[in-house]
């Protein structure tokens, strides 16, 4: 391992974050040639085929696909919970691979926020403690994080019901409070599985201007998943995937 | 670290209620079980002990005949006081003697009635069978060869006629004779075998012969043996003695009994002894089903939250810090349990005791073994498969349902 590398691996484990910005023309995530691979012999299903992707820090980009092309698979590996069959998963120069467990959930705890497709969120417990979870990992003192996961389900607009539990809550709300704990640590990259897939059309513009406004005021990189070209368009870069393969990476016109 | 742990881990418990509620249950269940039985079976040997004391050790019982049980009788010639003396002059073992003659009188005073065992004998008896007075006198020696209808009554016979009164003073009617309470004896309370042992009057030997059995015959005689003595030895002796004077024929049988009180009471700690081996694995049997109960209880709860765990770390949790949450969780839970299950325990355990007229022996070990084998089962199947769970890439964890 070269010193570059090893200092680079570093930082990436002491909080709170370096201030230093990237380097130059160093992307934050790159895909090298990453497979996934689910199964074995004949019935091995390739959900990943040699993909290779460069996003730099900053980038607000939507990933786009038919059912079952392998976006949620690409995601979980760009969010650390999953490791690739074959290549290389970059994270700001560092082979994630490399990672042992721990430094991987330490890689999580400093820098991502992960909204699942499937919300996960604990149940029977409320949507504040759902929200402050993340920072209770992150030793924030108690009245901060009451503050925070208050003020980040304000912002996905849950203001009174702080109290209720997932199963209290619509699908479109249990989405709000999964997309609320991904923000309430102000990560430095967001992932976002289909983060409007339960959402009517005037609730998903309010989820859009929302990531919108964290890529732009606060430079925090977005990774989205969409279905609909809608929401798609909110994005700076449009990443096709079909069959476990990237079929077209391309600029989008920018917000409507 | 700690900190955190433990507000996860108590938002975990509160969360789960019911899971919360088994877990401690199961520990409860255990942890109590075993105490109760043990402190009951330890308390069943000593309160056999303590009796077996309290009637005098070294005592042997001769009666006339052989294999006598209650109520039947026997053809048997009885002894006499020659019997006694000769006993006391030939055979050195023996400390002391008290002959006496016994019979099921109804006493009464006033209006009330209690049938009880009358008892003719001297004051030997009184230290032979290890009595002691509680107030009054024993039999003085015009009474004793006077043939005066003086008695000394025990605490039941007290409690039935006299109640709270002062009895010392009073008279008790014993058939047609009217006798003079002298002394009253200090409770023993029940024997092992569940005979009631306070419920006598005991009255000079010549009177009971002369007014109430009419004849001079002696059916008891107990026996008290020196200190480091055989026991063995002494009843060989006796029985040698005995069948020459009352001319029993070489090949014949004895036509009188020398019961070994030792022999009794050895086969009676026994009996306990094996009782509370039997109470001790019944109890281990329900540790090990309450063991079970938290066993599956924790293992059906990690698979349940193997999601749980999931997620946790995919917001960024550390695999320790889960493993610290799930073992805050299970050490406090079974830890309650233990703690609910001694109280619970004790409690049982003294009100049982009363109830049983066992005392009640508090045995720390047990207490504490038990209450360890219920922690470490809580806690090693609360803690290691959570341990599996959390070395899980998130996403295999959160799969798994
Ligand atoms: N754990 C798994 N075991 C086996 N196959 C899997 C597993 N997870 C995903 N797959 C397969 O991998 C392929 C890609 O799945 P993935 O979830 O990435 O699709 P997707 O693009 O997110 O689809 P959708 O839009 O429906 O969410 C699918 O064919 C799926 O069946
Ligand atoms: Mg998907």
């Amino acid at each position: 391992m070269t010193a570059a590398t090893a200092s680079a691996k570093n930082a990436l484990l002491t909080w709170p974050r370096p201030a230093s910005p990237d380097p130059a023309g160093q992307p934050l995530l790159e895909f090298r040639q990453v497979s996934k691979i689910y199964g074995t012999g004949t019935a091995a299903m390739r959900a990943l085929d040699g993909v290779d992707l460069r996003i730099g820090p900053g980038e607000f980009v939507a990933v786009m696909g038919p059912s079952g092309s392998g976006k949620s698979t690409a995601m979980n590996i760009l969010g650390c919970l999953d490791t690739p069959s074959a290549g290389s998963y970059l994270f700001r120069g560092v082979a994630v691979e490399t990672l042992s467990h721990d430094q991987r959930a330490r890689l999580r705890r400093h820098y991502l926020g992960f909204v699942f497709q499937g919300f996960n969120l604990l149940n029977r417990t409320s949507a504040l403690e759902n929200v402050e979870l993340p920072l209770i990992y992150r030793r924030a003192p108690r009245t901060e994080r009451h503050a925070r996961a208050r003020a980040a389900l304000a912002q996905v607009g849950l203001t009174g019901w702080e109290g209720h539990t997932p199963g209290e809550l619509s699908g479109g709300q249990q989405q709000r409070v999964a997309i609320a704990r991904a923000i309430v640590t102000e990560p430095s990259l967001l992932l976002a599985d289909e983060p409007t897939g339960n959402l009517d059309t005037a609730r998903s513009h309010e989820v859009m201007e929302l990531l919108v406004g964290l890529n732009r005021d606060q430079g925090i990189t977005v990774l989205m998943v969409t279905h609909e070209a809608e929401m798609a368009a909110y994005a700076h870069r449009i990443i096709h995937f079909r069959d476990g393969r990237v079929a077209d990476d391309g600029h989008a016109g920018g917000p409507v | 670290m700690l900190w955190n742990a433990l507000l996860l881990a108590f938002r975990e418990i509160r969360r789960n209620v019911l899971r919360s509620f088994l877990t401690i249950l199961g520990v409860v269940i255990g942890v109590a079980s075993v105490i109760v039985m043990v402190t009951l079976g330890n308390g069943a040997t000593r309160a056999v002990a303590t009796q077996i004391e309290s009637m005098g050790s070294n005592l042997l019982m001769i009666r006339k005949g052989q294999h006598m049980g209650p109520g039947q009788t026997s053809s048997a010639p009885a002894f006499d006081l020659e019997d006694t003396v000769a006993l006391e002059r030939d055979i050195p073992a023996i400390k002391s003697l008290a002959p006496s003659a016994t019979d099921s009188i109804t006493a009464v005073v006033g209006n009330a009635s209690w049938a009880t065992s009358v008892n003719g004998t001297d004051n030997r008896f009184f230290s032979v069978r290890n009595w002691t007075l509680e107030r009054g006198r024993l039999f003085s020696a015009s009474e004793l060869s006077g043939g005066r209808a003086a008695c000394v009554i025990g605490a039941t016979v007290r409690k039935e006629l006299f109640g709270p009164q002062d009895p010392i003073g009073s008279n008790l009617r014993l058939k047609q004779i009217s006798c003079e309470v002298i002394g009253l004896l200090a409770g023993k309370g029940q024997s092992s075998m569940g005979h009631d042992q306070d419920d006598l009057v005991v009255m000079p030997l010549r009177t009971f012969q002369r007014r109430i059995a009419g004849n001079q015959d002696v059916t008891l005689i107990q026996v008290s043996i020196r200190d480091g003595e055989s026991t063995e030895r002494a009843k060989t002796d006796i029985e040698r003695l005995l069948r020459e004077r009352r001319k029993v024929a070489a090949g014949e049988q004895d036509n009188f009994s020398v019961r070994d009180m030792k022999e009794v009471a050895t086969m009676l700690t026994g009996t306990t002894q094996v009782l509370t081996t039997l109470l001790s694995a019944v109890a281990a049997v329900s540790l090990l089903v309450g063991g079970i109960g938290i066993m599956n209880i924790m293992l059906v709860s990690v698979t349940e939250r193997t999601r749980e765990i999931g997620i946790r770390l995919a917001i960024g949790a550390l695999e320790r810090e889960v493993l610290m949450q799930f073992l805050v969780e299970a050490v406090a839970l079974s830890s309650l349990g233990g703690v609910l299950g001694i109280l619970l325990a004790l409690g049982a355990s003294i009100g049982l005791a009363d109830i049983l007229k066992v005392p009640f022996v508090f045995n720390g070990g047990i207490v504490l073994t038990a209450f360890l084998f219920s922690a470490a089962v809580g806690v090693i199947f609360g803690y290691f498969p959570a341990r599996r769970a959390a070395r899980l890439d998130p996403i295999e964890a959160l799969r798994r349902e």
